[in-house]
């Protein structure tokens, strides 16, 4: 029953226009970029670089698909929770507001379940826009601005790695990006187990990652025993296989820590969708 | 008629914060009834349906279906059970077909594309099958509710409300198809509606229930013969049918309606002797028409 209802949550997201603008709307700002890139990029990576050319000498296609990959990157993986949750945040609550939930409540399928087969087409939309990100951003990048080096700018300065040394790091940094991601899913489908209307667990979302992001970004240390386990302090962790050597462990920290969110979550949203009386 | 109990609640309450939804309710469905469920607004008809679907919870009594109790056969229970909760709510965005066939997927049974259109076709909504629902009329909703509640063959229909919002045609469409699936497929039926005059139409058993309570269950037709009934009366001679009423049945009240039309409250068996009595008296009596109606009952019932 599991599958049936899974293999129906697919039917419903892709049958609903909001999936697809969300798809569409990171197309267009990639492509924004893409284009930005293209017209004045060697402007902008010369501003960059400036501060490094009284010592180093920048050689090759700096401007490559790595390096638009990254920048891509950097720049919307602030943004597309937003994307996420405007379709995951509707998938309970969105069916409260409609009475199909009422609907799918008096058939033989247990709560649990349905809850889960919604957190399982979540998680497959999230894969979806991931990749979809994933092969604008280095698949078009690659074949726009061609291949070469990267070159990242962190907080300890420049680090260069090398072209074959690339792919794995991407391949790795999506997957903890994914988590990521996964983590606003699954945040937004558990608000979602709370709400009678679609608007709610969207906006609140979005509050709440702003939220803990500023609690993260204030030096002041009566936040500092909780900003390690707040899951917008590892939002940007697949930025540490850009860097050399890889900090493996605080990687495995970030994991861990967007792992057990996830897991609270769909048991907190499991929990609560049983205990729910269904009135809408 | 057979006489196994598919429905058996007992002492249900439900609250809800400080507000108490259902206090005591208890009744039992038999095999093949079409059971009538009747209360006034806020009577606590739709939570205790909902808790027979297991929507909610109920704090206390027990709820049995199929013989087996609900908290713990909740699937194996559900697959029998095709419903309609106040009003088929649907997804606007997929056609009938595709909704029919989301619902079918979850209802334990597997149905057939065949079955779908077939089911369609039943519930008078052939042609529309690929037309999103977003564009269905209320009635064609209905309707559409009806094929999804009978599309995996249940046992036991519920209906709650299932005329509201529908134009007489739909009503008669409705109440002709509640018919059928008793006659052609002996399916038992629990109808709950504010078209009192349709209850006392199609169903033979009944509860009603006021205030979070059942007041009082059983055969449609026992419950209206015990009862007083109001006859209107048209005669030629108004004044001597009231002084045959005060001096020969004064247990009966009565209301001058105009000068030939008399409406009398009266016990069932006493009125052939009314008009009996009118007769001898030398009143003629152009029409006696019972106006005691399942309403008057209702009414009756719940003031009291």
């Amino acid at each position: 029953m599991l599958l049936k209802n899974t293999y129906n949550e697919f039917i419903k997201i892709l049958a609903k226009p909001r999936s697809y603008l969300g798809i569409g709307a990171l197309t267009l700002l990639v492509l924004l970029i893409l284009f930005a890139m293209k017209a004045d990029g060697k402007s902008f990576i010369s501003f960059v670089t400036a501060s490094f050319e009284q010592t180093l000498s920048f050689n090759g296609n700096i401007l490559n698909g790595n390096l638009i990959a990254f920048i891509i990157l950097q720049m919307l993986i602030v943004h597309i929770p937003l994307l996420v949750s405007l379709v995951t945040g509707d998938l309970i609550s969105g069916e409260a507001a409609m009475g199909t939930i009422r609907m799918m409540a008096t058939k033989p399928i247990s709560r649990t379940q349905i809850v889960l087969s919604k957190f399982i087409a979540g998680a497959v939309y999230t894969l979806i826009l991931t990749l979809w990100l994933g092969f604008l951003a280095l698949i078009v990048g690659k074949w726009m601005f061609g291949s070469g080096d990267l070159i990242v700018l962190n907080s300890d300065g420049l680090v260069i790695l090398k072209e074959q040394d690339i792919l794995w790091r991407y391949g790795l940094s999506f997957g903890v990006a994914y988590l990521a991601l996964l983590t606003i899913s699954t945040l937004s489908i558990c608000l979602s187990a709370f709400a009678e209307n679609s608007i709610g667990p969207i906006v609140s979302t979005m509050a709440i990652i702003i939220l803990f992001t500023i609690i993260g970004t204030l030096d002041v240390s009566v936040f500092d025993s909780i900003k390690p386990f707040l899951f917008t302090t590892h939002m940007a962790s697949w930025r540490s296989f850009f860097e050399d050597p890889v900090p493996w462990t605080t990687i495995r920290n970030s994991v861990t820590i967007l792992v057990a969110h996830n897991l609270i979550l769909v048991l907190i949203a499991i929990y609560k969708f049983n205990k729910k009386d269904i009135t809408s | 008629m057979e006489n196994t109990e598919i429905i058996k609640v007992q002492h249900l309450a439900k609250n809800f914060g400080s507000f108490q939804a259902v206090k005591d309710v208890s009744f039992t469905v038999n095999k093949g009834d079409v059971f009538g469920f009747l209360g006034p607004n806020g009577a606590g008809k739709s939570t205790t349906i909902r808790c027979m679907l297991s929507l909610i919870k109920p704090d206390n009594g027990q709820i049995q279906l199929f013989g087996k109790d609900l908290q713990k056969h909740r699937n194996e229970i559900l697959s029998k059970v095709g419903s309609i909760i106040e009003k088929p709510d649907f997804y606007r965005y997929l056609s009938a077909e595709k909704n029919l066939a989301i619902f079918a997927r979850i209802s334990g049974k597997d149905v057939s594309k065949r079955e779908i259109a077939e089911m369609l076709d039943f519930v008078g909504l052939n042609g529309r099958n690929r037309d999103k629902v977003g564009g269905f009329s209320h009635g064609m909703k209905q309707r559409l509710g009806i094929a999804q509640t009978l599309l995996h063959q249940p046992d036991l229909i519920v209906l709650d409300e299932p005329t509201t919002g529908l134009d007489p045609q739909g009503i008669v469409e409705i109440r002709n198809l509640i018919l059928r699936l008793k006659s052609e497929q002996n399916k038992t039926v629990i109808l709950s509606s504010h078209q009192l005059s349709e209850i006392e139409l199609i169903s033979n058993r009944m509860v009603i229930i006021n205030k979070g309570q059942s007041i009082i269950e059983g055969d449609v037709k026992e419950l209206l013969n015990a009862q007083e009934m109001v006859v209107q009366i048209d005669v030629n001679d108004i004044e001597k049918t009231v002084n045959v009423l005060k001096v020969r049945f004064e247990n009966a009240s009565f209301k001058q309606i105009n000068e030939r039309i008399i409406e009398v409250n009266i016990e069932k068996q006493l009125v052939p002797s009314l008009n009996q009595t009118l007769v001898q008296e030398g009143v003629e009596v152009h029409a006696l028409e019972p106006k005691r109606k399942l309403e008057d009952f209702f009414m009756k019932i719940i003031q009291s």
